[in-house]
């Protein structure tokens, strides 16, 4: 018996209308896990490098975490991968909810779709019972409508959905997928589009097993209490109303003011017109934490939101939450993802103010800002005059228009949008992060270290007492002795970036909550999980024997597998490279050494690709004969001086 | 000698108090009592088999946690729809039937009715399995002495007769006892 997975992937051919339950390799588990993992050698193994992400070879795989449906308390994430139009490199999304879980009770790990469907059709998926259905009656319709009218469809009120909007089936570069009171933001909606496909609707009643199911039960039970009492855990924003955080730091606009706006008037005001409007918080499936907030706005549709969602629509817009409250919910319903979304209406409004862009190119535009961004939201989605330009992201859009409007396009990196944060000196962990981070945004691989280091000793000691997450006691020898943030050695900032990508890479194998794990150590180092409890979670689970070791070197090779992906696609050193004001202190000397360094401690060439001897000492000798093969590498680079793993050069 | 009052008689009374304002869909409920009362204890998850629901609806922003009651056979002649709070609930949000409109509390392969037990259990748990799963406190147990008329017990239907019950409604007696006779010869 297989034990966590279920041994099967669903295989959507929406072009010839086939369907295949397809039994997986029960090895792929204990090299890839699950997730994001085994949906990267799908990726490597199904698609050529040479495919267009807008061509039916392309692949959209919704998959859910190896441990989705297993008691273990936050295991919820389904990732969703294929390739972006955007970047043209591999997309990674994660939602929450109930989606991979309720996939996995209907019998699959994955969902692989391939192929388009010449008209707009949704999945019916229950059980072993499977069906492409008509969805012509839904062309337009938003995230939450088309949920329901399924639903209604179906007679079935425990169907998951997951759905896009007008906006993916525009294909609009910023498009997402949405499900409940979650979202797959960031890259797959307008593949999802592309390929004729408005929703999957999911229904499963079938048993999982675990391998050692009475221990596990047991374990998992203290941990959810454990999650529900740790305030460490979960998002703060959901149930702390000091946003100051965001409010003074970031920056407002098309990522350009930081302005000191948080006031105690400000926060009471701010919390009543929460609260005077909250219905509730809920949580994800089996998950003691309950992230989402949801809102009640007077002539909108009820909606929920999570994290640094609330503030986007308001700061880009200079405006106040009553705004973002107005405006989200109106752009979720659309299927528009709330972080590139605001970024490039106040990119647009910028190009206005500067002449690149004039009336002409918004007729009819309201002069309310406000109203601006509904103007705007409406013309992208419907890729409508400058918003078919628009619709491809700040990057393209910043090409297409020309006449200097390249400038304005400040915060993307490999043409995505960046966070809106510009500081004055370099964390070096953040430089690396930013420039080699596959998901290509920051909140999606930090969160292991500190972002800062703490003022005096006595709070460094009292932080590092019970840190029990690090792999190893290095780290706290590094915190201890770090003062001031661009001060700390390249040897440190290279470790301390390696471990912040591990604990994401874990996780979306997993299926674990950043909330949880991987995006919690930072603050006060006790998080729910780490390379210390999910050996264990995962042995008891699966059968398979789990220690630290083998799971460290575990996200070693898919991490390089996802690389080894992107550099068939043509990623190199060039593109690695942080927005260019993103420190207003730089030295590129200095930055391109450390760099050197963190490839040279990745196992990578100086150009960013990992070479054979990494390559085959991960398992991965399938990615290196391809490399030599194809000329990407000789199978002569120079190796690197010395060999490490878990942050700690062994001689 | 303290006596209680002819035909009087003690009885315990467990109560699950369930808070709907507290509830976060998180449905760790379904899955725990799925686990509890798989056989062999915890061998599966499957909150399809759960004998606690939560009906969800996320745009009336309805969460309602129930528990299995009783089988019955009809559905009812008609359904109320409850305003609360400005809040519109049917009625089968609240009701516990394992009834032939939804398919809550039954099995999913055979469709036999499923009924929550109160995690009865040698020895007995602290609280019922869903209770202990509940991190939020929207189900807390309650256990009370009520002083009740002595009456001739009330035929309570243990869980295998309400299978069999279902059993024969569904499929007729004879093909019932026909296929016990061709299982307990196997
Ligand atoms: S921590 Fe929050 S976002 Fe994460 S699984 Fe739990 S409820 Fe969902
Ligand atoms: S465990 Fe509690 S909060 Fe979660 S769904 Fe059940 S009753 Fe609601």
């Amino acid at each position: 018996m297989r034990y966590a997975e279920r041994g099967y992937d669903l295989e959507i051919d929406l072009s010839r209308g086939g369907i295949d339950r397809v039994e997986t390799d029960p090895r792929s588990m204990e090299l890839y896990l699950g997730g994001q993992g085994t949906a990267a050698k799908l990726l490597w193994d199904r698609v050529p490098p040479e495919a267009e992400p807008f061509s039916p070879e392309n692949l959209l795989i919704f998959s859910s975490g190896l441990l989705n449906a297993t008691p273990v308390p936050g295991a919820t994430r389904t990732s969703v991968n294929t390739f972006s139009p955007q970047t043209s490199l591999m997309a990674h999304s994660l939602m929450g909810s109930y989606f991979g879980v309720e996939m996995k009770h209907a019998g699959y790990d994955k969902i692989v779709i391939r192929g388009k469907s010449p008209d707009l059709v949704y999945l019916w998926i229950n059980n072993g019972k499977v069906e492409i259905r008509d969805a012509r009656h839904l062309r337009g319709k938003g995230t939450q409508e088309t949920a329901a009218l399924i639903k209604e469809e179906l007679h079935d009120n425990k169907v998951q959905v997951a759905a896009i909007g007008p906006a993916g089936e525009n294909r609009v570069y910023m498009a997402s997928i949405d499900h409940s009171h979650a979202s797959a933001a960031r890259g797959p909606g307008p593949v999802m589009g592309d390929k004729g496909l408005k929703a999957i609707a999911v229904r499963g009643t079938q048993d999982i097993h675990t391998a050692r199911p009475a221990e596990l039960f047991e374990i998992c039970l203290r941990l959810s209490k454990e999650l529900y009492d740790n305030p460490n855990v979960g998002d703060w924003m959901a149930v702390d109303e000091d946003d100051s955080f965001h409010h003074d730091n970031f920056s407002w606009g098309n990522a350009r003011v930081r302005q000191k706006v948080w006031s105690k008037e400000l926060q009471e005001r701010w919390t009543k017109l929460k609260y005077d409007h909250m219905d509730r918080q809920t949580g994800c499936y089996n998950c003691p934490k309950k992230c989402h907030n949801v809102i009640s706005w007077p002539g909108r549709k009820r909606f929920s939101y999570k994290c640094y969602g609330k503030d986007t629509y308001h700061m880009a817009a200079f405006q106040e939450l009553d705004f973002s409250y107005d405006i989200l919910g109106v752009a979720q319903e659309l299927g528009l993802d709330s972080y590139s979304t605001p970024q490039v209406i106040a990119f647009a409004l910028e190009l206005l103010e500067a002449g690149i862009l004039t009336d002409q190119d918004f007729p009819g535009m309201p002069s309310d800002v406000r109203k601006r961004y509904f103007y705007l939201l409406d013309k992208i989605t419907r890729r409508e005059g400058i918003g078919d330009v628009l619709a491809n992201g700040v990057y393209w859009a910043a090409r297409q228009i020309g006449k200097g409007a390249e400038k304005y396009d400040h915060n993307t990196t490999k043409k995505f949008e960046q966070l809106p944060i510009k500081l004055g000196k370099v964390n070096p962990a953040y430089f690396l992060m930013i420039a080699t981070g596959e998901k290509m945004s920051i909140t999606q691989i930090e969160g292991s270290f500190p972002q800062d280091p703490l003022p005096t000793m006595e709070q460094r000691q009292e932080f590092v007492k019970n840190w029990v997450a690090v792999p190893h006691e290095k780290f706290k020898e590094w915190f201890l002795r770090w003062e001031k943030r661009n001060e700390i050695s390249n040897e440190a900032s290279c470790a301390i970036t390696d471990w912040n990508e591990a604990m994401h890479y874990i996780d979306d194998s997993l299926g674990l909550c950043g909330f949880v794990s991987s995006f919690r150590g930072q603050f006060g180092g006790k998080t729910g999980y780490h390379v210390w409890n999910i050996p264990q979670l995962i042995s008891l689970s699966t059968g398979l024997d789990f220690d630290k070791d083998k799971l460290w070197k575990t996200f070693q090779r898919i991490r390089t597998l996802v690389r080894a992906v992107n550099v068939r696609r043509g990623l190199r050193r060039r593109d690695e490279r942080p927005p260019e004001d993103h420190w207003a202190v730089r030295d590129e000397k200095s930055e391109q050494k450390l760099l050197d360094n963190y490839y040279q401690f990745k196992g990578w060439t100086t150009d960013g690709i990992p070479n054979k001897e990494t390559l085959d000492k991960l398992g991965l000798n399938y990615v290196s004969e391809d490399f030599i093969k194809r000329g990407i590498l000789t199978g002569n680079e120079s190796t690197p001086s010395k060999e490490t793993s878990n942050g700690q050069a062994k001689q | 000698m303290v006596t209680v009052k002819a035909g009087l008689k003690k009885k315990l009374v467990k109560e699950i108090k369930v808070d709907v304002d507290k509830c976060t869909g998180c449905r760790s409920c379904e899955m725990a009592c799925s686990a509890f009362h798989a056989v062999p204890k915890y061998s599966s998850l499957n909150p399809a088999r759960a004998r606690i629901r939560v009906v969800i609806d996320e745009s009336r922003d309805i969460y309602v946690p129930i528990r299995a009651g009783e089988y019955t056979q009809a559905e009812c002649t008609g359904r109320n729809i409850y305003t609360i709070h400005g809040k519109e609930y049917s009625e089968c949000s609240f009701c516990p039937a394992c009834c032939p409109s939804r398919d809550y509390f039954k099995e999913p392969d055979s469709g036999l009715p499923l009924k929550c037990d109160m995690c009865e259990d040698e020895p007995p748990l602290s609280e019922p399995m869903c209770v202990q799963a509940c991190q939020q406190d929207a189900l807390t147990y309650v256990e009370r002495e009520e002083l009740v008329e002595e009456q001739k017990p009330e035929v309570k239907l243990e869980e295998m007769e309400i299978v069999f019950e279902a059993l024969v409604k569904k499929h007729g007696k004879k093909k019932v006892m026909d296929t016990f006779t061709r299982l307990s010869k196997s």
